[in-house]
């Protein structure tokens, strides 16, 4: 199981949930896991997310391994200029 | 050896040098050739008919007096489009080109294509709108409220809380922590409200571009952009066509900064030379640029912080409202993941509102949505510091966030460089000068994101040795120096024997757009990759050459060598000597790499800024100003600190005099560089750059971005310099004179 921390607004997609828990090896089985689990999530996660991995932030590198004692982060997709 | 092979540690023979830019002789000679220099035969020229109304449903367009004006070859409205797509337009479309309501004034309602640029405009005057005038809005405050005239319907997103009009889009917040214990823990609590205003990104170049488009559905495409597959991607979509009919060549690139990273003009030229039959090109006046391109959001900012007596920042907590035009945009969320990021927080709290109103859809501009959200923050840390007459440099570094850092916007921070940064700020000589009356310094951190993403890179070795790389992201701050400089570093060449092109988009798989600080990390990874794939080919033909296992031959100083004694005795085969019997060793030899780069490190800046303000008429003069920047690695010294330089004078822009003025007509009262003032040369001192190299492990070579960091923290050095200089807290930007005046003037009558 990874723990995944979820941003504040979104929690409400969580029931209110900070931290969840999901199986995943992988950035993919993490979002595709996260949305059968809490379907509220699916629109954001549809519309973009970045993950960050212990810190280090992806923004849809499908097969970034994660590993059960990763920090993982779901965070909006990063836009830049 | 990492899994990423990095070498940061060793000695570089090309990376860190400072070679003339590949570029300079053609663009102080005028041989550049930007989007408004090619001519093609036959071209014909095309203008655009702009809204005057700020929010007006269009009742009727009637082109047919300006079709019939001799040398019109072409008139096209948004029905143009429909024909192309059953798909409801996309909002990138009716951003180029109204449908049924005009949303900003100079939105774009009808285009002509004609044989001169004069027939083109008298074509104009001859288009007929009919239009029904709406009430509009183009404060942020206001198209909050639950009486705003609504902008745009349908857009609101699922986490949006009530009690907002229509036009608040969506809605973020992020933090962690007991924000009530914190500020009950705090000696001193300032909490203020904060105003910027839209800012434009000021690139020389406007938008220009060339289309030629056949009745068989094939498409050419010039254009000065940032990134022309997404040129290609967006526009293909648009005019209903397969990507590989659509080729899209980027022309050499008059600044960008984030505005050039979308389309504004490109289906307008494809649909009139489909129509027409003929090459049509189409450059936009600066007034179009100001009035219908994407400058950055303005916004309206609450931000308390709470602190000790002893400077430890108990609390902190940022409400962002952010306006970013008629079309939903994704910044305020980018502001309140940075807004605190360069603090160490127990409790924090950032919430953020995207808001619509009748002003163009905003674009990137360097680091979107961070310079405003820190502006805010850093502003309010100095005044706590002020109040408690603690040194704000000391306090940044005691508060700092470091390594096992818990940010505010969620992971823990890795290695980062900002105590590195702030400890260089504060042992330089800038810190410590005095100053005269009149005169305030102020000080602010920075941070940005940065990012990697689809990036491909081909390194052919042509027949005399020399490479040639091909990569697919317009150079907009020197990337064919550093990815020349990579390649010949890896190689073990010199720096002259290499040149590195910006292909079309049929000559490389898919390349993100040129923003994000992006550049410089994943091309150049994709750039060393590809040169060590080519490196692996040039052994391999040493091998069948000496007779001897591919694996027993390695690279070293551009030549293929045995790898040891047991290989054999053979003298180093050079890569010219390599290179001139490919043919016969088994064709030509290329490296090549794709890759979704990712990996990129967050970066950190702190900027200094000395100013004086003149107390007759509220006129600042920046009098001294240094940047302190995180690299990870500067591969090409003078670009990098070009970039830091470029981004403070940016900033220094934003905060003193840029901005958007609209009336109470809701129209834009200043599109020029006559009313909107950007700094020159004349006004600024040398800024002082001072480059630190805390390697990212995400990087063969360490390189972190460094575009985008150095525009976030003038806006509150300068902002915190005029309040020190002048004993006033601002907390609206500009501080142009008359608003500076203004507060000095009040400050006299209430004593």
């Amino acid at each position: 199981m990874v723990k995944v921390r979820i941003w504040g607004s979104l929690q409400k997609a969580t029931d209110n949930k900070e931290f969840v828990e999901v199986e995943a090896q992988n950035f993919k089985q993490l979002l595709d896991n996260l949305s059968l689990k809490y379907p509220k999530l699916k629109p954001q996660i549809t519309r973009g997310v970045s993950v960050a991995i212990d810190g280090m932030i992806y923004r849809n590198s499908w097969f970034t391994p994660i590993k059960p004692e990763n920090e993982v982060v779901l965070m909006p997709y990063m836009v830049g200029g | 050896m990492s899994p990423l092979d990095n070498t940061y540690e060793k000695q570089f023979k090309v990376i860190g040098t400072r070679p003339p830019r590949p570029d300079g002789i053609e663009k102080v000679t005028g041989k550049a050739q930007y989007g408004a220099d090619l001519y093609v035969p036959d071209m014909l020229y095309a203008k655009i008919l702009r809204s005057p109304h700020p929010h007006a449903k269009i009742i009727s367009i009637d082109t047919s007096e300006a079709e019939k004006l001799d040398g019109v070859k072409a008139v096209i409205t948004s029905k143009d489009f429909s024909k192309f797509s059953e798909n409801k337009p996309s909002d990138t479309l009716v951003n180029c080109i109204a449908h049924e309501k005009a949303l900003y004034d100079g939105h774009c309602v009808a285009a002509v294509a004609a044989l001169s640029n004069t027939i083109a405009k008298s074509a104009l005057k001859l288009i007929n709108v009919e239009y029904e005038i709406l009430p509009h809005v183009t404060d942020v405050d206001e198209a909050m409220k639950t009486d705003s005239p609504i902008v745009n319907k349908g857009y609101v997103l699922e986490n949006v809380p009530k009690g907002f009009s229509e036009n608040v889009t969506s809605y973020y917040e992020f933090g962690h922590g007991d924000l009530d214990n914190g500020f009950n823990n705090a000696d001193l609590i300032v909490e203020r409200t904060f105003k910027t205003e839209a800012a434009h990104q000021g690139y020389i170049e406007p938008h220009a571009c060339l289309a030629s488009m056949t009745p068989d559905g094939k498409a050419d495409l010039w254009c000065c952009t940032q990134g022309h597959y997404n040129v290609r991607a967006l526009c293909a979509d648009i005019m209903g066509m397969e990507s590989s009919q659509l080729r899209v060549t980027p022309s050499e690139i008059g600044g960008g900064f984030g505005g050039k990273t979308t389309i504004f003009i490109e289906p307008i030229a494809l649909a009139l030379s489909l129509k027409s039959g003929k090459p049509v090109k189409l450059v936009m006046t600066r007034d179009e640029v100001f009035k219908a391109t994407g400058p950055t959001v303005s916004s309206s900012m609450d931000v308390k912080i709470g602190m000790t007596k002893d400077g430890i920042i108990t609390a902190g907590e940022a409400h962002l409202r952010y306006q970013g035009g008629a079309f939903p945009n994704g910044t305020v969320e980018m502001g309140a993941q940075s807004a605190f990021a360069a603090y160490d927080l127990k409790a924090v709290r950032t919430k953020g509102w995207n808001v619509l109103t009748n002003r163009p859809k905003q674009a990137a501009y360097r680091a979107p949505g961070a310079p405003q959200a820190i502006y805010a923050v850093e502003s309010v840390v100095d005044e706590l510091c002020q109040k408690l007459n603690l040194d704000p440099l000391e306090i940044r570094i005691k508060n700092a966030a470091k390594k096992g850092t818990k940010s505010s916007y969620g992971p823990t921070f890795d290695d980062i460089g900002l105590i590195a940064t702030l400890e260089a700020a504060q042992k330089h000589p800038h810190y410590l000068a005095p100053l005269a009356e009149n005169q305030g310094r102020g000080l602010s951190c920075g941070f940005w994101f940065n990012f990697g993403g689809d990036t491909c890179v081909t390194l052919n070795v042509n027949f005399d040795g020399t490479i040639g790389v091909t990569e697919g992201n317009p150079d907009i701050g020197g990337s064919r120096a550093s990815i020349s400089q990579m390649a010949a570093e890896e190689l073990g060449i010199s720096y002259d024997k290499v040149r590195t092109i910006i292909a079309d988009t049929n000559s490389l798989g898919h390349n993100e757009v040129t923003d994000g600080s992006r550049v410089t990390f994943a091309v150049g990874l994709a750039t060393i990759k590809a040169a060590r794939a080519a490196i692996k080919e040039m052994c391999k033909r040493a091998s069948l050459i000496w007779g001897i296992d591919e694996d027993a031959v390695r690279w070293e100083n551009g030549s293929a060598i045995p790898a040891g004694p047991n290989a054999g005795q053979f003298d180093p085969m050079s890569i010219e000597e390599i290179a001139a019997l490919s043919s016969q060793t088994g064709g030509p030899i290329a490296g090549h790499h794709e890759v979704n780069a990712e990996g990129a490190g967050v970066s950190f800046g702190v900027h200094l800024a000395d100013v004086e303000v003149d107390k007759e008429t509220g006129s600042t003069k920046v009098i001294r100003y240094t940047v302190f920047q995180d690299a990870g690695k500067a591969i090409h010294p003078s670009y990098v600190e070009g970039q830091m330089q470029g981004g403070a004078v940016q900033g220094i822009g934003w905060a003193l005099n840029e901005e958007y003025i609209y009336g109470k007509d809701g129209r834009l009262q200043n599109a020029g560089f006559l009313d909107y003032r950007i700094p020159v040369a004349s006004d600024l001192p040398m800024i002082e750059p001072v480059i630190l190299e805390i390697p990212n492990p995400g990087h063969p070579y360490g390189v972190r971005g460094v575009g985008e960091t150095s525009i976030v923290p003038p806006l509150a050095a300068i902002n915190n310099a005029v309040s020190r200089a002048t004993n006033i807290r601002f907390s609206e930007l500009p501080l142009s004179p008359p608003k500076v005046l203004s507060s000095l003037k009040k400050e006299l009558k209430d004593g």
